[in-house]
């Protein structure tokens, strides 16, 4: 299998599936942290509940380890990519033959998005630790951390803008790991374009909706 | 019809050989017919540079009816120029305006090194052809056409990436340098037909590997490729490469230690 993981078609398959588990992941954390909109409590209870069983270190393991094998991988894909290409035309083509902007800047995307993720895991998971009571049981209190961070217009402008980048980077590369995986057919091939433009749009909506509610209601 | 004359601008690289730094160079191509080509546009500037007893451009060219693959550059950064389905021989300069400046480049890849002004080296698409793009086949007399049973959809498919003429187009359209459509095309137009069999794995594992030996890029699926295509080979054919890649890697046999003997 090195043969398979050296080649430039291996690698896509890594990126393919390594974006996939990460694609499903923000899907789920977007959905889950809706209940911000129930209330405190309910957002409270969910995250008490999602961290109380040893079930959290695997995921948490396998999205670390996915994430490191992504980042590294394309990498090691955009560097051969440049070296591939050394100059670029004098002009850019404009017409049918021009490059999507979404795919043209996944890496500087990925960069940033990376950058975004650590920040938002010292934020919050690391962050002040408050307590609360729901039905009886003593747990974290996430919801006021969140109110508490969306206060300062810099971080909500912060997070919607990485947002939105999470949405581009999503509308490229869900559709994109279908073709990599090598499941791509003529006959769905608009459908998965659509899927992948709604996933991206879907996740960044539901995700900015969070931190402009909250600065909006306080 | 008789067609229209416009004046143009020319915005040529031009480069003496493979170690030049090469340079743009300005031209004016006045009273150019719209019923011309582009090639026979630059065949009467370079008759004019001849005259003028300056170096005239160079350029690939050879049937000048779109189906060889010997002829392309870039055009305004696009590969054989802004139509669809079209080989830089058979653009024609009504699809021009009268005025407008033009930026002709060479296909640009590290794989593609510069020969000279616009000619690129495009032997590194017949090694690739090499590591895999066969079939065997019997010697003596010829089989009954119809001895092979080929659905007709798989026919289909095969002839449309049969289709590619090695142009090199979706490689300097592809921002990473890629090689993916080309090499998937050749892949596709032989495991899909029953002659391709024998060869297949071999075909998906050589293929692949001489194109990463090649220096091409990976493919991020951005279509420039298929956009650029004269033969409008689909992306599909790439996705169908990556999929014989990967089950030719799983379903690999180890090499016998005995050569197989019974």
């Amino acid at each position: 299998m090195s043969g398979f993981l050296g080649s430039t078609v291996g690698k896509k398959y890594i990126m393919g599936i390594t974006g996939l588990i990460w694609a499903g992941f923000v899907l789920a954390h977007m959905a889950g942290n809706l209940l911000i909109f129930v209330s405190s409590d309910a957002y409270n209870a969910y995250g008490h509940a999602l961290t109380s069983g040893n079930l959290i270190y695997v995921a948490e393991t396998v999205l670390v380890l996915a994430l490191i094998t992504h980042v590294f991988c394309a990498i090691s894909l955009t560097k051969n990519n440049r070296e591939a290409k050394q100059s670029r035309y004098a002009v850019s083509a404009k017409g049918q033959k021009r490059v999507s902007l979404a795919s043209r800047t996944m890496a500087v995307q990925g960069s940033l998005i990376l950058a975004f993720v650590i920040l938002h895991i010292i934020t919050f998971k690391y962050g002040t630790y408050y307590e609360t009571t729901v039905n009886g049981v003593v747990m974290r209190d996430l919801a006021r951390l969140m109110v508490e961070v969306f206060q300062s217009p810099a971080y909500v402008v912060w997070y919607l803008v990485c947002l939105i980048l999470l949405g581009f980077h999503l509308t490229h590369g869900v559709g994109s790991t279908f073709q990599s995986l090598g499941l791509m057919n003529g006959s769905y091939r608009d459908g998965l374009r659509k899927l992948s433009l709604t996933y991206g749009v879907v996740v960044a909506l539901g995700f900015i909706a969070q931190p402009l509610y909250l600065f909006i209601i306080h | 019809m008789a067609g229209k004359m416009i004046n143009l601008i020319l915005k040529v690289w031009r480069q003496k050989g493979p170690t030049d730094t090469g340079s743009f160079a300005e031209y004016k191509a006045n009273n150019v017919s719209t019923d011309a080509s582009f090639l026979e546009m630059l065949d009467v500037v370079n008759e004019e540079l001849v005259t003028k007893g300056d170096e005239p451009i160079a350029f690939d060219h050879d049937c000048r009816e779109g189906i060889c693959g010997a002829c392309g550059f870039v055009i305004d950064g696009e590969a054989h120029g802004p139509l669809k389905s079209t080989t830089v021989c058979q653009l024609h300069m009504r699809n021009f305006k009268d005025g407008e400046v033009l930026t002709i480049e060479p296909f640009r890849s590290k794989a593609f090194p510069v020969i000279k002004d616009l000619m690129v080296n495009r032997s590194a698409l017949d090694r690739i052809i090499t590591a895999g793009g066969y079939i065997s086949t019997n010697t003596g007399n010829a089989v009954d056409a119809n001895a092979n049973l080929v659905p007709k959809a798989d026919a289909d498919e095969a002839m449309s990436s049969a289709t590619c003429i090695q142009c090199g187009a979706c490689v300097a359209a592809c921002k990473n340098a890629s090689a993916a459509l080309f090499t998937s095309a050749k892949i596709s137009h032989l495991s899909l037909l029953p002659q391709g069999q024998v060869e297949r794995k071999d075909r998906a594992l050589r293929m692949v590997a001489a194109m990463d030996a090649e220096g091409f890029g990976s493919c991020t699926t951005t279509g420039a490729c298929e956009a650029a295509c004269p033969k409008d080979i689909s992306l599909v054919n790439i996705s169908r490469m990556n999929r014989e890649f990967l089950v030719a890697n799983v379903t690999k046999q180890p090499k016998h230690q005995d050569g197989g003997a019974g």
